[in-house]
């Protein structure tokens, strides 16, 4: 502890043979990466330029520039893992130091673009659950060998994982890389959940990105749209099809080229998925066709899973599976924040891995009480309560806007939809405490379950409404400092509510609990 | 373990959970109107801004309507809000939890166990100074929600914090 350097005032205290440097076929990627980032300026050089004459020079200065700025990357960046604690400096002009004790390292991501697998190259983030967004990628190597990655990812995840074996911490210090003890694999992809690819909507986002910047090309290019208007009329006249006829035909093409986008990405992004449980104390997600990606997290910081089911794999029976970890929020995208336990898949093998992760059955299997008819009336109270808004607005529009005065029209279809929501919203409502785990159930868009440790739970708060309380109802939130921070369990019961957290939780609420005709404490 | 649970599944009458015991200065009443007050006061003024600027639109009448309607609206908040609330703002802390009750439309109750409190601070804003009255804060590890006391005397206040600090020292753990 006493050589535990504090700073930036005492590197020189570690001799520089502990530094490790990114790989030098890193030097490789980052010229290429930067002058493909630069191209649009490059080539903006070169036009700008060649009025004067002096096109091509401008273009290899610039070129130059790049190729210097990945060189000076390499020299400037160096690692090392020492005295408990993961260290990185980089900067040439701002020198800079991150120095992180190794306790705080939540997961190891390892990835790589197909630029990195052609030159052996990995790109390594080591997540420390810091809430500051800057401070997100402070520990991100770019460029070492894949070798150095599994050594450094070794280093920083299992030599703290077995603090309990005291002679272990040497053993893999004296092996070196990976002794590798024993891996069970909890999950494979199989070809066949390429299935799923259509039901994710994922390339919903990308066909509308590549709409967009055609949109942008058709107006850049000035094309006149009452002209464009007129062509189409024509082109409709010519083939001699109604309106309706077009338009239900491009919405279908438009939902079979989002189909094919959504899968495109469910292969490219999930492709040879593989979650693995290390000897170690560490759950490993690999995954990806071109670039590919490997997580890692400690089983220690693991607090529960959530099986979601959006409402479209709903219908094709499959579900997701993230974790729960203290110090990884809940993230947005495909890879959920790099939570993800598995990928879209038949809903089964989703519970099947809940129930591997968890080491228990009973929190995934566990059938869930229902919160009862005022819950329920309250579904549908507070749909109507939404329709009638939206209602109210449909008729403004319609009054106030002569071309859309049939919007009024779409009220009665949205009650509908609203009524099998708030339907199915209130299914989906449960909860229920299995072993050691507060289990809770809801939505219906996406519908979630999450088993929640109750030694994760850090608190309660309990919500109520006006008309929560005149419904005798109570949302009970446990609070942790693991994925979204909150678990609500909706519209439960008060007495039910008070049931479930005394039980999760004992000595926290037994001083405040009366019974009803004791003398108020 | 606890006296108050018995082992058996089917407690002989239903639970309850009891607010916290302690309210907060009845100051707090006075200083929840003031604050609200401002409000009211800002958007009055914007209204006879419209009003001014639209006198000549033969509309008159339907402007001093509205003015006098957020009068009113203005005086029962004024009145009910400040009492409601105060009426409803507790708080509790034993050597095991911290509870808080807050809100008035809305309510909250929230329980933390003392071993995963991260940090407690005191806060005073300029309207609170006024009133003698301190705001105390305790976080956990999670980021949904620190448990809040609006509205307490100074001297109260601070005696809180310093018990809480002194629980905080007897634990252990990293509080998540």
């Amino acid at each position: 502890m006493t050589t535990l350097p504090q700073g930036e005032a005492q590197p020189a205290a570690v001799a520089d043979d502990g530094w490790r440097r990114l790989s030098v076929r890193m030097l490789l990627v980052h010229p290429v990466r930067e002058v493909v980032r630069l191209f649009p300026l490059l080539v903006g050089v070169l036009f700008a330029g060649s009025s004067t004459g002096r096109g091509g020079l401008w273009a290899l200065v610039g070129t130059g520039i790049a190729i210097s700025l990945g060189v000076l990357r390499w020299f400037t960046t160096s690692y090392q893992v020492a005295a408990e604690r993961i260290q990185v400096r980089r900067g040439l002009l701002r020198r800079e130091l991150v120095s992180v004790s190794l306790d705080r390292v939540r997961t190891v991501d390892i990835s790589a673009s197909p630029l990195h697998r052609i030159l052996g190259l990995v790109r390594v983030n080591v997540g420390t659950g810091l809430s500051d967004r800057k401070s997100e990628n402070a520990l991100q190597l770019d460029g070492i060998s894949a070798a150095a990655a599994e050594r450094l990812r070794d280093d920083v995840l299992r030599r703290h994982a077995a603090p309990a074996v005291a002679g272990a911490e040497e053993a893999v210090a004296a092996a070196g890389p990976a002794p590798a003890p024993a891996e069970t694999v909890l999950a494979a992809a199989s070809p066949s959940w390429v299935g799923y690819g259509p039901f994710t909507l994922s390339g919903f986002l990308t066909v509308l990105f590549v709409l967009g910047f055609a949109w942008r090309i058709v107006s850049e290019a000035h094309l006149d749209a009452e002209r464009l208007g007129e062509t189409t009329a024509g082109y409709l006249r010519l083939v001699g099809l109604p309106l309706a006829v077009e338009l239900v035909g491009l919405a279908l093409v438009l939902l079979a080229v989002v189909a094919i986008a959504s899968t495109v990405g469910y292969v490219l992004a999930f492709w040879g998925f593989r979650l693995v449980r290390n000897g170690g104390g560490s759950l490993q997600v690999t995954r990806g066709l071109l670039s590919t990606r490997s997580t890692t997290l400690e089983e220690r910081r693991l607090r529960g899973v959530e099986i979601s089911e959006p409402l479209l794999l709903r219908f094709a029976r499959g579900a997701r599976c993230i974790a729960v970890a203290t110090g990884l929020r809940v993230g947005r995208g495909a890879e959920r924040g790099g939570t993800l336990l598995l990928p879209p898949a038949p809903g089964d093998e989703a519970r099947r891995v809940a129930v591997a992760v968890l080491g228990s059955a009973d929190p995934v299997t566990a059938p869930l009480v229902p919160h009862g008819p005022r819950a329920h009336r309250r579904r549908y109270t507070r749909m109507a309560l939404a329709w009638a808004v939206v209602t109210v607005g449909l008729v403004v529009v319609s009054v106030a806007l002569p071309p859309l005065a049939w919007a009024w029209e779409l009220s009665p279809v949205l009650l509908a939809l609203g009524l099998a929501l708030a339907y199915d919203r209130y299914r989906s409502l449960g909860h229920t405490l299995a072993g050691r785990f507060l289990v809770t159930s809801w939505g219906s868009l996406v519908r979630r379950r999450c088993m929640l440790a109750t030694e994760g739970i850090i608190g309660w708060n309990l919500e109520r409404s006006f008309f929560q309380r005149r419904a005798g109802l109570v949302t009970l939130v446990a609070t942790t400092a693991a994925g979204r921070q909150r678990y609500a369990v909706q519209d439960l019961p008060m007495e039910e509510a008070l049931r479930v957290a005394d039980a999760a939780l004992p000595d926290l609420l037994a001083p405040f609990l009366v019974r009803e005709g004791d003398a108020p404490a | 373990m606890t006296d108050a649970i018995p082992a058996g599944e089917a407690p002989p009458a239903p639970l309850q959970l009891r607010p916290p015991r302690h309210f907060v200065s009845p100051r707090a009443i006075w200083y929840w109107a003031l604050r609200a007050l401002f409000g009211w006061i800002v958007f009055a003024a914007l209204q006879v801004g419209f009003l001014v600027v639209n006198s000549d639109d033969g509309a008159l009448q339907w402007h001093v309507a509205a003015l006098a309607a957020t009068a009113v609206v203005a005086a029962i908040h004024l009145v009910v809000m400040p009492q409601w609330r105060f009426r409803v703002h507790r708080w509790e802390a034993t050597p095991l939890a911290v509870y808080t009750q807050v809100g008035w439309f809305s309510q909250q109750r929230r329980i933390a166990p003392i071993s995963r409190i991260q940090t407690v601070d005191t806060e005073r804003g300029p309207l609170e100074q006024l009133f003698g009255l301190s705001n105390v804060r305790v976080t956990t590890a999670s980021a949904a929600g620190p448990l809040k006391v609006h509205g307490l005397d100074r001297q109260v206040a601070q005696t809180l914090v310093d018990d809480l600090a002194r629980a905080i020292e007897s634990t252990r753990g990293d509080a998540t």
